[in-house]
């Protein structure tokens, strides 16, 4: 039996400033994790991969990551996406000194 | 200090002429990232885990007031208000915009500076020791040879395309406080029968095949240093494996052919390409050499010096720590900690950096220097301006007595910003550091070096640290293995690794554990981690770190 998909968000980081992005269900690029579109399903999420990565002009490094999906929005499945929506742990920077509820 | 020619300055100008229109193009979408990247990297800008990452060359580390000021500048106009100096003698911004990076590369040739080859496969920043020019025990300062080596490897038309990144450290002692038997060459200034030549140490790097260089050439003339670096790196450069990014460093070619192989190949190219230098690198270098020469030292009383010494207990505590001897009498060289305990080794905020510029401008020659250990120094200074220099650096956060000790961490940025990193090595140096302050230990515990390294890469120097770090994922959860006896210095040595690796949670008990079994260990207050470790090897510390740890787990 083939491995079950387990739920994934896509991510990348903005062309301009560099700051983690994530998609949203209207393609859109958000910069919080809870309005990411969960996928559930492998050739959807391949599909809006190949979609993504197309908008070249306003993101970089584009990929898939796995999340657990909560009341709360989607929650990262490893630590170092919880790094990446939240921001460096020496400095109050990044998302965790810009968004009021990362 | 070099100022740059019309040749350098048109050089780097036009280099970031065309860079701005790079990232015009990236903006508009005429380049796609694919085509962009190289391009981004040629020029030192990396994209992180946050943001975009600025890494601008100090060559040999060293700075004047005008260069740290602008450094200052350029971290409050377009980044956070700091910036992280690097093992590589670099400065990194961890903030900028893409649509800043221009305007940030032109603030740097302002004042004669630069970001290209700070990454991609080319021949990076050439660092040499700290003390430069300064060090009591100096056959030469290296500075020359390495800014010669600096201009012969920029835009070097053979050079752009390596099998993989290519690293020189030069050092002018027998001391080595360049770590260059870590570097793809190395570099000793030596003196031979009166004359002044280089022995040259190939094949040494750390990352995850840690290998200590080896001799290829006891004495190279100074006429003949640079066609054979340039031999080196040619039959690298062609002999190197393409095939496998883990296999391409020079070490691994040194490894797999031998360093008798590679010298017969070595000498063979050099007396190929030896006449076509014809002797305009030694009329550059001669030159150069002007321009380093060393400044005027006044020959004044050192009173007020010792008056503080003996009236002023944190000033002696300070001065016993953090001063080196300098060649010229009543001088020291002052070292800067920029690891005040509990703050992130290496990062100075552009408030600090205008301080010491200003110190430097004031009372040291209007010298800098950054050292691979992330600390600042003030090379050139008078002992009768020390009690006024600790004062100033006191009212900035900038006097902790700590050089050489256990809080003195080299700790690379880690998962707090590097795409590469598998774990965080800042929460851990800054727990370490506050830790054995609690603890009232360090000036006890004396001469140790801890370095970390967030991953295999060993940007922190985990191998050659006393006691080294290196943080890893295992099963999505940050862990921490444990490396000891390493040395950076002209006796390197790879440490040994002690076993299974520690939880975030966990690694400073047994960092404390380690430096408990030390205290208990050694035979008197004078012998040293280094020399205690090298008498009775791992096993006590490996009891100390994992039967202590059982026993407690047990009761």
């Amino acid at each position: 039996m083939p491995k079950e998909f387990s739920p994934k968000v896509i991510t990348a980081n903005a062309l301009i400033e560099g700051d983690v992005v994530y998609l949203t269900a209207d393609d859109q690029w958000t910069r919080c994790l809870s309005e990411a579109d969960v996928l559930t399903d492998e050739a959807d999420a391949d599909l809006r991969l190949l979609q993504a990565e197309a908008q070249s002009e306003l993101v970089v490094g584009v990929y898939l990551t796995d999340v657990i999906p909560g009341i709360d929005g989607p929650q990262p499945a490893h630590f170092r996406e919880d790094f990446r929506r939240t921001g460096p742990s020496n400095y109050n920077h990044g998302k965790q000194a810009e968004l009021n509820n990362v | 200090m070099y100022n740059y020619t019309e040749f350098d300055a048109g050089f780097v100008a036009e280099r970031n002429i065309q860079f701005r229109h790079q990232v015009e193009r990236r903006i508009a979408g005429h380049l796609t990232e694919d085509e962009f990247k190289p391009l981004r990297l040629m020029n030192g800008l990396y994209l992180q885990l946050h943001a975009y990452m600025l890494r601008v060359a100090i060559p040999y580390g060293t700075l004047d007031a005008a260069k740290m000021r602008q450094l200052a500048f350029i971290a409050d106009r377009w980044d956070k208000g700091y910036g992280h100096f690097t093992t590589r003698q670099n400065i990194q911004y961890n903030w900028p915009k893409l649509s800043d990076v221009p305007d940030m590369l032109d603030a740097l040739a302002k004042v004669d500076m630069h970001a290209i080859q700070t990454s991609g496969n080319t021949i990076r920043n050439v660092t040499a020791d700290h003390f430069a020019g300064a060090a009591a025990d100096e056959v030469a300062d290296p500075r020359p040879v390495a800014e010669l080596l600096r201009q012969w490897s920029t835009d070097h038309p053979e050079f752009q395309f390596l099998p993989r990144k290519f690293k020189i450290a030069v050092t002018g002692s027998e001391n080595d406080r360049a770590v260059i038997k870590a570097h793809d060459i190395g570099l000793q200034i030596v003196e031979r029968n009166g004359e002044i030549g280089y022995r040259v140490i190939v094949g040494g790097g750390l990352g995850r095949t840690p290998m200590i260089g080896k001799v290829i050439n006891d004495f190279v003339a100074q006429e003949d240093l640079l066609p054979y670096v340039e031999a080196v790196v040619s039959v690298w450069n062609l002999l190197g494996r393409r095939d496998n990014k883990y296999k391409a460093r020079i070490k691994i070619t040194v490894h797999e052919h031998g360093i008798d192989d590679i010298r017969a190949r070595v000498e063979e190219r050099f007396n190929i390409i030896r006449p076509s230098f014809g002797g305009i690198d030694q009329k550059l270098f001669a030159e150069i050499k002007a321009a380093f020469a060393a400044p005027e030292f006044r020959d004044t009383p050192t009173a007020l010096y010792e008056t503080a010494y003996k009236t002023d207990p944190i000033f002696r505590s300070w001065a016993d720590t953090n001063l080196a001897e300098h060649r010229a009498p009543g001088y020291a060289i002052v070292q800067i900690s920029l690891k005040a305990h509990g703050e992130t080794p290496g990062d100075a905020s552009a408030e600090q950096m205008r301080v010491m510029a200003d110190l430097a401008e004031r009372y040291g020659h209007d010298e800098l220097r950054i050292s691979h250990e992330q600390n600042v120094i003030l090379p050139h200074v008078h002992k009768s301006d020390l009690p006024a220099i600790h004062g100033i650096l006191k009212k900035h956060g900038l006097a902790t007595a700590n050089i050489g000790l256990i809080s003195d961490i080299i700790a690379c940025p880690g998962m707090d910003y590097c795409a590469l990193a598998t774990a965080r090595s800042i929460p851990i140096a800054q727990e370490i550091a506050t830790r054995f302050d609690e603890l009232k230990l360090e000036h006890e515990i004396g001469d140790m070096k801890i370095k970390i390294s967030g991953c295999i890469n060993a940007c922190g120097h985990h191998h050659v640290g006393h006691i080294g770090i290196l943080g890893l994922d295992r099963a999505g959860v940050e862990n921490y293995q444990i490396t000891l006896g390493g040395d950076h210095t002209e006796n390197a040595r790879v440490g040994d690794r002690t076993g299974p690796g520690f939880s975030a949670d966990d690694i400073v008990p047994a960092i404390e554990r380690i430096v408990y079994a030390y205290l208990d260990l050694r035979s008197s207050a004078d012998e040293t981690f280094a020399q205690t470790y090298q008498r009775l090897g791992l096993a006590p510390f490996k009891s100390a770190l994992y039967d202590e740890a059982q026993a407690y787990a047990a009761q």
